[in-house]
């Protein structure tokens, strides 16, 4: 039974963070661009740009709104599905969920602001009550994001077994694992954010519509994710090595290294099975290197714990960590296409093959994003404190899982679908009428409905 | 009064606000679901609408600010309480969702039919969410509770006279504060029609909420005699400020003199917080865990405070320019004289 309740809890867990972080992400890095358009729209008197920025903030008001929905879940999630790791160690990591929250309140209460502001404050004045939201974005994204480093990395808290009666917030705070989650999962929210949008308008110019808006909503998004993606590829690599110092574990699952040995060869893709990777392309003594700049680097292996602290579904596990670098590889090919497609002609190349290949770069990224939460969360699996709790030990004794894991991921699909068809309906109509009038969450615009006729004035 | 005691008033005051702006939110959706479909219900949602939109995010995040400080503050309450009370939480969340989701799309949907069922699902879950909340605070105050993971029952812990009195309690005060805020609102958008309107529906919520209130008693004494008792005992101050703070809005609803029946509504419904606060002291699930025991390590809590404290430096200031700049927009706009004249169905389009 107990086994089963895991095993529901943990796709509960995975589907309902696989859905947020798309949101999560949006929400940290849609409002960048949308005062990026802001900023140039006012400086260089370029009304398409504000444009741009007035419709990328109706779109951050509806993401924003869901993604606080979905947020509201998975902070339900800690108790209803991990009460036994929240119980313990709530104490220890709930201050920077705390900090978070702080941080969201800003963020909602300058959205807010913002989305009101377009009629209603003087333009300058304007522009600068987006920037705390952008401010917050940052904050609440590290925040986060340093509580699944200390998952990873525990440390500030004693005793190390039973309850928790002294913590260190600091240590807590700035654990090992922060200096390179952070700014991994910060860079693939705007990578993420500036791949997607991009490809919506890549979409639109391959379907003809070449307008100036089009090529704007192209660009300034597009320019953004290029230019952080070789950023993004230099931190993973440093994250990888990392955690192959402070997780040698997970990182032999993500390459699939059974035996600790040295000259280990370096495996792209193929199947991971307990004598060795059949399949895929090896590189004889590549991971080594990788690991230590040295082909006699040693590498630790799966074999060097017991079965039951290995992580499951290594396969899963390897070919996700591949597919995230080799998206990112090739879409730093597409930041140099642009890239020296500007330096050339001072444009983004013109050819239908650059559209098609930005239009499929959104979809890439957020696969990539998927991947490589894959890695970090069930890398450090069967720990959800990595050697510390097991995950088993962490869910609830309720029963019933499946039954909310059902109806969760029938209404998120609901709630996926209406998103879309919502946005594309309010970029539909956009387009057709230019009619900005498109009410949303936080709009003020909607009518007071004013005394009745039949009362007459009073 | 130690660290651990004024994590525990923060805890309550982030409930307190949540159950007066949330709450009020909760009771829109009532409202807007009440108000019938069709031309009929028309006016009175353009209203709620109106009211409720540009603030209505800042006011539901005080509930992930109450799951925080329980989970940082009091982590084996918080792993007690989500586990045994497993359906109601996962009910509520669900209520949750989807009156998120239907507020999101209510305004942004395509076709009516489209708008009318985001409508309807927000108004049916702004029902379900508090009433399950309440069913929690009954099967809580009820100490049906165990400390521990699924350590009570998962039904009859919820499913019981007590818990359903004080979810239905829930629903009504809900339903109360926000007509007794509509009234107001009404008032600035000059909708004497809607003032009428929701003035009624204030004063029979608020004799429904005072009746289940009193049916609440009366079910505590008998299943939850702890609680009870200090409501008559510390609490009762509390317990008659909230009756007074009642009868006043009764008076000031009955006398056309609205201006200040927002405040003593709220007053009437923070007090029974605080009261039922104050009867459990100094437990947290009242004879099962104490407010000292579920603590968290000293240094835990005083980042808890020091956060509040910003919080109190950073966000209400900028809550407090999000409310001057609508409020201050709506007066202006509202006092335009032109919607006077324009036909019926014009004032009211989008």
């Amino acid at each position: 039974m107990l086994a089963t309740t895991l095993q529901a809890a943990r796709s509960q867990m995975a589907f309902t963070l696989a859905f947020h972080i798309i949101l999560a992400s949006l929400g940290v890095a849609l409002p960048a661009l949308m005062l990026i358009a802001n900023y140039r729209g006012l400086r260089h008197q370029d009304a398409e740009a504000l444009k741009l920025a007035q419709r990328w903030s109706k779109a951050v008001a509806v993401t924003f709104a869901v993604g606080a929905v979905t947020g509201t879940v998975l902070s339900f999630e800690f108790g209803l599905l991990w009460p036994a790791f929240t119980g313990r160690f709530g104490e220890v990591f709930g201050v920077l969920f705390a900090i978070e929250g702080l941080f969201f309140f800003v963020e909602a209460i300058f959205i807010a602001i913002y989305i009101f502001g377009w009629k209603h404050l003087s333009p300058w004045t304007h522009f600068w009550t987006g920037v705390p939201v952008v401010i917050a974005g940052l904050g609440g994204a590290f925040s986060v994001v340093a509580v699944n480093s200390w998952m990873n990395q525990p440390q500030g808290y004693s005793p190390m077994t039973g309850k928790v009666t002294s913590v260190e917030p600091l240590k807590v705070i700035f654990n090992p694992a922060v200096p390179y989650e952070v700014p991994h999962m910060i860079l693939a929210a705007y990578l993420v954010t500036g791949f997607l949008v991009a490809s919506i308008y890549a979409v639109g110019m391959l379907r003809g519509r070449r307008d100036r808006i089009h090529r704007l909503g192209l660009l300034i998004p597009l320019t953004v994710a290029c230019i952080v993606t070789p950023i993004q590829f230099a931190v993973g690599d440093t994250a990888a090595r990392a955690i192959a110092k402070d997780q040698p574990i997970k990182f032999a699952g993500m390459e699939c290294v059974q035996t600790t040995s040295t000259d280990v060869t370096e495996y792209i893709y193929g199947r991971c099975t307990s004598s060795g990777v059949k399949g895929g392309i090896g590189i004889p003594g590549f991971d080594s290197f990788l690991v230590g700049w040295s082909t006699s680097t040693q590498v630790v292996g799966l074999d060097s714990v017991t079965p039951d602290d290995r992580p499951p579904d290594n396969t899963m596990l390897h070919w996700a960590f591949d597919t995230m670098v080799g998206i990112c590889t090739v879409l730093i090919v597409l930041a140099l296409w642009l890239g020296i497609g500007w330096w050339r002609k001072k444009d983004f190349p013109q050819s239908k093959w650059f559209l098609r290949a930005t239009a499929a770069s959104g979809v890439l990224a957020v696969v990539a994003l998927e991947c490589g939460w894959i890695v970090t969360e069930v890398g450090r699996q069967p720990w959800i404190v990595y050697n510390v709790m097991r995950t088993s030990d962490a869910v609830t004794h309720a029963s019933g899982v499946w039954v909310t894991f059902g109806l969760i991921v029938a209404l998120y699909v609901a709630l996926g679908a209406a998103l879309i068809i919502t946005l594309r309906a309010m970029s539909r109509r956009w387009r057709d009428a230019d009619e900005d009038d498109v009410g949303g969450p936080y709009d003020p615009e909607s009518q007071a409905p004013g005394p009745a006729l039949a009362e007459g004035p009073q | 009064m130690n660290r651990a005691d004024a994590v525990a008033i923060i805890l309550w005051i982030g409930a307190t606000l949540y159950a007066i702006f949330g709450g009020a939110d909760f009771g829109a959706g009532l409202w807007s679901l009440l108000a019938g479909r069709g031309e009929r219900g028309r006016r009175p949602r353009a209203l709620i609408d109106w009211a409720i939109g540009p603030v209505w995010e800042a006011n539901h995040v005080w509930l992930i600010f109450v799951l925080v400080v329980l989970w940082t503050g009091f982590s084996s309450a918080f792993e007690s309480i989500f586990s045994t009370l497993f359906i109601p939480l996962c009910l509520a969340a669900l209520g949750i969702v989807l009156r998120g989701s239907g507020f999101a799309f209510q305004h942004t949907a395509r076709r009516a039919s489209g708008r009318a069922l985001a409508a309807t699902i927000f108004g049916l879950a702004s029902v379900l969410t508090p009433f399950f909340m309440g069913t929690v605070v009954g099967a809580i105050a009820g100490g049906r509770v165990p400390v521990g993971n699924a350590a009570g029952d998962p039904v009859t812990s919820w499913l019981n006279p007590l818990s359903l009195v004080i979810g239905a309690l829930f629903v009504a005060t809900c339903a109360y504060l926000s007509a007794v805020f509509l009234v107001s609102d009404a008032r600035r958008a000059r909708a004497p029609d809607l003032e009428r309107y929701f003035g009624t529906r204030a004063l029979v919520s608020a004799i429904v909420t005072g009746a289940l209130a009193a049916a609440g008693l009366v079910v505590l004494r008998s299943d939850a005699r702890f609680v009870f008792d200090g409501l008559k005992g510390d609490a009762l101050p509390l317990v008659i400020l909230s009756v007074v703070c009642g009868s006043a809005v009764l008076v000031l609803l009955r006398r056309n003199a609205r201006r200040g029946a927002r405040v003593f509504a709220a007053g009437a419904v923070a007090c029974v917080i605080w009261a039922w606060g104050v009867a459990q002291h100094p437990y947290l699930l009242p004879q099962k865990l104490t407010i000292a025991a579920a603590a968290a390590p000293s240094a835990t809590l005083t980042s808890l405070l020091v956060v509040f404290g910003v919080a109190v430096l950073v966000v209400l200031p900028a809550l407090g320019l999000l409310f001057t700049l609508v409020q201050r927009n709506l007066v202006r706009e509202t006092s335009t004289p032109t919607t006077h004249d324009k036909p019926h169905a014009d004032t009211l389009r989008r």
